[in-house]
């Protein structure tokens, strides 16, 4: 039997050769490329990668810097804002497009459309809308009431929760999408049996529908958490990390370092940074759905 | 009531329900006002592009245009500047097309063969490489950027156009290769199995019984692609040069430039522009477009 | 209470989705402790009516009395009703217990009664070990009992199960059929219970209701339906292997046919035997005598065996009489073998007529 069989090697060789693509990806440019720039975060790197180790320099520096320091806590801000905001409305809109409404297909339409567009288009919108000259602020002076003051991309205090606005405008619309998915997946005869049992909406939602929908939660949590560590393009259009240092990211420093300050060493190790955090949220939410899978 | 019920005393039929009921009231009211809010801004580029400079500057951002021209759109399209450059944002709209259609197509070809051979061709590894692979969707990018550069500039495409189809068709590809083996999956085995009884080899399944019945799926996959290649910034600003900037780059470039009076009427011109090919895609594809959305974000 | 009192009764019911009538001016009276099943096939509308019952669902036009009470527009816990559903329903994150007393503790029922309930449940239902266990960690059985459970502590006269079995394996099905009896002849509840497994129906029902397309075909005892089906219908869904069908005409006590001409003399008509109509005649595969003991019968056929299928207890053969097709019940040590001669025969006193135009029964 075993002598009539060609070499492993050569076995499904059609599917090997189509999977050359992916397994370059995953080893080349996914894996080689993370640990290279992980490895070079602690060389001397200026303008061109040199391998010339200098340890933690590059990461003593990153933190010593006022800009990084902003940016992380910008990233805190903005992040817990994001999850938790974008996550409580996404809910309460897809719960109020489960009960049966008219329209459902209008306004989940109207809702979801600024998903569609670009983080540039969102961020030169809401520029101009929370512009004090020209946006809100602007007309609701107009209409009389004249110390009205909402100019929250000119006021560096506050800057990044405008900045916040325009990414709950572009998300929402996604995570509702996601738990009203979520909640129609849910066994229609748990309804029916709650409304036999005689509880009322409100606490079947609380207490039977949202533990039941904890998958849901968990995947639609690492999802925006990725997405909110690589926001870039938002800044960029919206407030160029404007005023001052007060809006800027650590997405914007790694480009900035990299392809504008010919910095590169502090651009490798403010990178390497990033991925940590996204390992912190990740590694658990893996461990967590697909260790578990094995054991069920 | 008709004739045959009328005997009956006390509640009948429907129980009785109050068209404007609370609880209609608030769900109605909330709906209505995020609607609002979500429609304003759009309300307001359309509105303010349509209006000249001096009405704008006169009157507020909401209110209809007293006079309606076209001027910034044409303005916009072909005559808005970036640097030096006074051709407008045709040329960003063309270099987009030219990225985006092999982008979508390379990616998609790659993803789905991918997607095909992890379903049905399961070989030794293939799952180690597959885990990495998605595992890759979460790593940010900009690890991966510099590295990129390196390996784009050896093989002689960094700045060109086919480095970034590249680039794009690497990124795209955890998504969907999960989308094409998710769906492929589902699929019958058995009618798998009886191609394979029947002689038919790797290819010959893949094009002549995979692909035939696969088409609302590589439907969405080109959703997810048109649209998230239009959008790309990153990619494009890293791996092309100014002059095969891609819309979205340029659309920043003209209206955060600093130089000259804000013409807000040509940007906002220029903005819908710019904004124009993903909400045609999304008006049109509907129900496609999240379920897209809905297959890239829940994992199989 | 009164033992008189209809326990639940349901009065020109209609429900329409848009255009669709599901259910039509529906009549129904169901006597306290009575266990009535609704059967049909999908679509007939049986669960329909048991969701316009718990009211999960409004009705177009029409009344339903629970307890004597008008509950038309009442909430479905207000009703006095218990619901059992197919797919168990459980709250997945609860424990056994917590959904038990859950409703209770909604209700603000107080907390010895809400114990005491859930200990009898759990007593009756033999579920108490599984009480701080969830639902995840309990079989198909299990959780069909809790889910019974669940509609026990309620403490309510009339239980409603919507194909409270389909999910199980057939196994499970039969053991657990025996006790959803056993427990009605121990609470004597109403019971309503939708099935389309024709086997639970005979087995359970003190009455059963045959739906098709919202009306209800035939409401009868189990022994009723299966002896004096009303219709062409209810004869055809009743029974396995199907009652042979016949197509013939009727004149007088006449039945003729392509088996021939066959006196019916015996046969216990409905009103009066008709002058003449195209009829059916039907008569089911195990009131089919065979061999040696279709010559004492009053009608006697050849037959030429076609197809045998050995069920091990019995025997089914498909024969060929004069080109017409019958299914017979046989021995199961019966020994057979295709293009075998077979006489057949059977009593008019056990065939069914149904008028060919109306499909009622003759």
């Amino acid at each position: 039997m075993a002598a009539s069989r060609p070499k492993s090697l050569f076995r499904n060789l059609n599917a090997k050769i189509a999977a050359i693509p992916m397994i370059i990806t995953a080893l080349v440019v996914f894996t080689g490329g993370t640990l290279w720039t992980v490895a070079y975060s602690f060389t001397k790197s200026k303008m061109l990668p040199k391998w010339k180790f200098v340890g933690f320099d590059q990461y003593e520096r990153l933190w010593d810097t006022r800009r990084w320091m902003v940016s992380i806590e910008n990233l805190f801000i903005y992040g817990l804002c994001m999850l938790v905001l974008s996550f409580v409305l996404g809910f309460i809109l897809a719960a109020l497009m489960d009960q049966k409404i008219r329209f459902e297909n209008t306004f989940r339409t109207i809702i979801l459309y600024p998903f569609a567009l670009s983080f540039i288009v969102t961020g030169l919108v809401w520029q101009w809308l929370l512009n004090p000259d020209l946006g809100v602020s602007n007309v609701v002076r107009a209409l009389g009431w004249d110390s009205f003051a909402f100019d929250p991309l000119y006021n560096a205090q506050i800057a990044i929760f405008g900045v916040v606005i325009a990414g709950l405008w572009q998300g929402t619309g996604l995570i509702m999408v996601l738990m009203l998915a979520g909640l129609r997946g849910i066994d229609q005869d748990i309804w029916k049996a709650s409304r036999v049992d005689g509880i009322p909406a409100w606490k079947t939602y609380l207490f039977i529908v949202i533990p039941m929908m904890r998958p849901v939660f968990i995947t639609t949590l690492v999802l925006i958490a990725s997405g909110i560590v690589k926001v870039y393009d938002l800044i960029v259009a919206m407030t160029g990390g404007g005023p001052g240092v007060s809006t800027e990211m650590p997405a914007k420093y790694v480009y900035d370092y990299m392809f504008g300050g010919q910095n590169l060493g502090q651009g490798f190790a403010a990178s390497t940074m990033m991925l940590l955090a996204v390992l912190i949220v990740v590694i658990p939410w893996a461990m967590l759905e697909f260790g578990g899978k094995k054991r069920g | 009531m008709d004739a045959v019920s009328a005997h009956l005393d006390g509640p009948q039929g429907p129980k009785p329900r109050k068209r404007f009921s609370r609880n209609n009231i608030i769900i109605y009211g909330i709906l209505g006002m995020v609607a609002l809010y979500y429609l304003l801004p759009l309300y307001v580029m359309v509105v303010t592009s349509l209006k000249g400079m001096p009405e704008i500057r006169m009157g507020n951002i909401f209110a209809p245009p007293v006079e309606i021209t076209f001027e910034p759109w044409v303005k916009a399209w072909s005559e808005a500047c970036t640097g030096l450059n006074c051709d407008g944002l045709s040329r960003g709209f063309w270099n987009s097309v030219q990225i985006t259609i092999p982008s979508v197509i390379v990616s998609i070809a790659i993803a789905s063969v991918n997607g095909y051979a992890l379903a049905n061709w399961r070989f030794k590894g293939a799952d180690v490489f597959f885990a990495i692979l998605i595992f890759g969707a979460f790593i940010p990018y900009q690890v991966m950027l510099y590295p990129l550069v390196i390996m784009l500039r050896e093989l002689g495409l960094y700045g060109s156009l086919w480095g970034l189809v590249i680039v794009h068709s690497i990124f795209g590809m955890p998504i969907l290769t999960l989308l094409f083996r998710n769906y492929f999956t589902s699929l019958p085995e058995e009618l798998f199995k009886a191609a394979r009884v029947d002689g038919a080899g790797f290819w010959q399944i893949y094009f002549q019984i995979m692909l035939p019945m696969s088409l609302p799926i590589f439907v969405v996959a080109m959703i997810l692609q048109v649209t998230g290649i239009w959008n790309d910034f990153l990619f494009g600003v890293i791996y092309t040069k100014p002059d095969l900037y891609p819309m979205t780059v340029q659309l920043n470039n003209i209206v955060n430039s600093v130089q000259g009076v804000k013409e807000y009427n040509v940007n906002m011109a220029a903005t819908l522009l710019t904004g124009l090919v993903p909400l045609v895609i999304y008006f049109v594809s509907g129900k496609l477009f999240v379920r897209g959305i809905a297959a890239g974000a829940v994992k199989g | 209470m009164n033992a008189q009192m209809n326990s639940v009764e349901i009065k020109n019911l209609d429900l329409h989705f848009g255009a669709v009538k599901v259910l039509q001016d529906l009549n129904l009276t169901i006597g306290q402790g009575e266990f009535l099943v609704l059967l049909g096939s999908s679509g007939c509308g049986k669960s329909t009516l048991l969701n316009c019952i718990a009211g999960l669902l409004d009705v177009t036009a029409g009344q339903i009395h629970i307890g004597g009470k008008n509950v038309t527009w009442a909430e479905p816990s207000d009703r006095g009703i218990g619901m059992v559903f197919q797919s168990y329903a459980l709250y997945p994150q609860m424990t056994v217990e917590g959904n038990l007393s859950f409703g209770l503790k909604n209700a603000k029922v107080p907390k010895d009664e809400i114990a005491k309930r859930v200990a009898r449940a759990a007593e009756v239902l033999q579920i108490e070990p599984l009480l701080k266990r969830k639902p995840a960690a309990l079989s198909g059985g299990q959780r069909q009992r809790v889910a019974i459970g669940r509609a026990l502590v309620r403490d309510v006269d009339v239980f409603l199960f919507d194909e409270p079995l389909s999910n199980l394996d057939a196994k499970l099905r039969a053991d657990l059929r025996v006790e959803i009896k056993q427990l009605h002849q121990t609470l004597g509840n109403t019971m309503i219970y939708v099935t389309h497994d024709q086997i639970e129906a005979m087995t359970l029902a003190d009455r059963i209701a045959i739906m098709k397309g919202g009306r209800v075909m035939q409401l009868d005892s189990p022994s009723e339906i299966y002896n004096r089906p009303r219709n062409l219908y209810v004869a055809e869904f009743i029974g396995s292997p199907t009652m042979n069908m016949v197509d013939g005409a009727l004149a007088a006590t006449q039945f003729s046919s392509p088996l021939g001409e066959i006196s019916v003399e015996g046969y216990a008509f409905d009103g009066g035997a008709p002058d003449a109509t195209p009829a059916v005649l039907g008569i089911r595969p195990e009131h089919i005598a065979s061999g040696a003991a279709a010559a004492q019968m009053p009608i006697r056929l050849d037959s030429t065996v076609e197809l045998v299928e050995p069920l091990g207890s019995d025997t089914l053969a498909r024969v060929n009489a004069n080109g017409a097709p019958f299914w017979v019940r046989l021995d199961g040590q019966a020994t057979l073998r295709p293009g075998d001669a077979l006489p057949i025969g059977f009593d008019p006193a056990r065939i069914h007529l149904f008028d060919k135009a109306s499909e009622e029964r003759l």
